[in-house]
């Protein structure tokens, strides 16, 4: 299949692909094109220009500073998968990659170009909520910092605003925080029906889903139920129950809304107990 | 039309300067402009994996990449693999195990099989499934891949053995 024409530009800098967004008001970033190439294909998306960003090296690459990792957008799912930082101070992350797509997939596929898209079903979000992350988007009048809380606004839709661009994503460490990220896959395309990931810092819980409804969000049922609570096996059963009402859930041929309801008790069970080492 | 783009791609270890319309895919690229028929079109949907060939190493799905992508790049097909006379260790798994029937999501599946094992040398039978999770067999079922996948491991290792049918 054949896109519509576009325009092809390389960027090779974060300044110069804002300078290019100003040039070329109707283009799309191509990150690593795994959600943008097939919505071309298919003429639901037919921008004039591409501007790749995938190949900015200050967009790149996982780092500490001081109590916060710091990932780069265009840094692939691969690259988060092996990255040794991520193993030793949010295994939450790589976890949650290797069930992504394939190995094809996650070759390509960057955690900014994944948030931006901000597709309903896309595993990342959850963790990015779970994880309290921050989001640091630069535009043409400066950089500013959106807390995952604020980032996801509806399907496709980000905080994010025209000529802005994802740049780095901001996770602080939680030493010794037990998480985990549990999904059950459409059994062709992979992408989360349900995702639940969760974040137990000490007496705290965070947790998230994704799949479930327009867009990632906190689970404020079972993070008040858990909080403070010993994760027992019972105290987890017990509170992984209605977590969410069927009647505002997305529903398709894989899933009805009924049935997503009892995914999401099922998955944030599971990814407790998993956290939990039980 | 838009402009064309000049790239500079090496496949198969040849240097290939090409103008290309910034739509061709990588995939009608390698196919149509060089030649190189081994990569196959499958779903053109990312989806099956048939069109795998390595880009810098990597394996990656050559149906959802534009060609200029590749530029300064080093892209690997089935091609560039081994040669009827000297069968690479994975395409050999593959003829032993009869990892195959129709043949067509053959070219991807080993070029998936061996960015795992580049990645993996010794995979256990889940991993090799999980890896493989993006190519799409529609003959076999997939038991006899996984034996080819092994097959190949082992005769990577240096290991004569092979394990027998069963």
């Amino acid at each position: 299949m054949y896109t519509s024409e576009f325009a092809y530009k390389k960027a090779n800098s974060v300044a110069e692909a804002l300078s290019l967004l100003q040039q070329h008001p109707d283009a799309k970033l191509l990150a690593g094109g795994h959600s943008l190439i097939p919505t071309m294909k298919l003429r639901l998306a037919a921008p004039s220009a591409l501007i790749d960003i995938s190949k900015v090296a200050e967009l790149r690459g996982v780092r500490k500073e001081n109590d916060t990792l710091v990932i780069g957008a265009m840094t692939t799912y691969h690259e988060l998968e092996t990255s040794n930082l991520l193993k030793a101070h949010c295994p939450l992350l790589p976890q949650a990659v290797y069930l992504i797509g394939d190995p094809m997939v996650r070759a390509k596929g960057t955690i900014g170009g994944s948030l931006a898209h901000a597709d309903p079903a896309a595993d990342l979000p959850a963790s990015m909520l779970a994880l309290g992350a921050k989001i640091k988007a630069q535009g043409p009048n400066g950089t500013r910092v959106i807390e995952a809380d604020d980032f996801f606004t509806g399907m496709f839709s980000t905080a994010l605003q025209e000529g802005e661009i994802l740049t780095e994503i901001h996770i602080p460490i939680l030493e010794g925080a037990k998480m985990a990220y549990a999904k059950f896959p459409h059994p062709a395309s992979r992408y989360a029906v349900v995702g639940v990931a969760v974040v137990v810092d000490g007496g705290n819980v965070r947790a998230a889903v994704t799949g479930a409804g327009e867009h990632a969000m906190r689970l404020g049922k079972l993070e008040q139920a858990l909080s403070g609570q010993p994760l027992t096996t019972a105290n987890i059963a017990a509170a992984c129950q209605g977590l969410l009402s069927p009647g505002n859930l997305n529903h398709d041929l894989a899933a009805s809304r009924e049935y997503r309801a009892h995914l999401v008790d099922v998955m944030a069970k599971r990814a407790l107990m998993q956290a939990a080492g039980l | 039309m838009a402009d064309k783009v000049h790239i500079k791609v090496v496949v198969n270890g040849v240097e290939r300067h090409s103008e290309v319309e910034p739509r061709l895919l990588l995939v009608h690229y390698l196919r149509e402009t060089l030649g190189l028929t081994g990569t196959h079109v499958g779903c053109d949907t990312s989806q099956c994996g048939a069109c795998t060939v390595h880009v810098d190493g990597q394996a990656v799905k050559s149906c959802t990449m534009f060609a200029v992508q590749a530029d300064g790049s080093s892209v690997t097909t089935i091609e560039g693999l081994g040669s009827p006379g000297s069968l690479h260790p994975v395409q050999e798994g593959f003829w032993e195990m009869h990892g195959l029937q129709c043949g067509f999501c053959t070219p991807g599946m080993i070029m998936a099989t061996v960015d795992l094992l580049n990645k993996n040398p010794n995979p256990s039978e889940a991993e090799i499934r999980h890896a493989l999770e993006g190519n799409y067999c529609r003959c076999t079922g997939y038991h006899n891949i996984v034996r080819a996948v092994q097959y190949a491991a082992d005769k990577m290792a240096g290991k004569v053995g092979v394990a027998a049918d069963d």
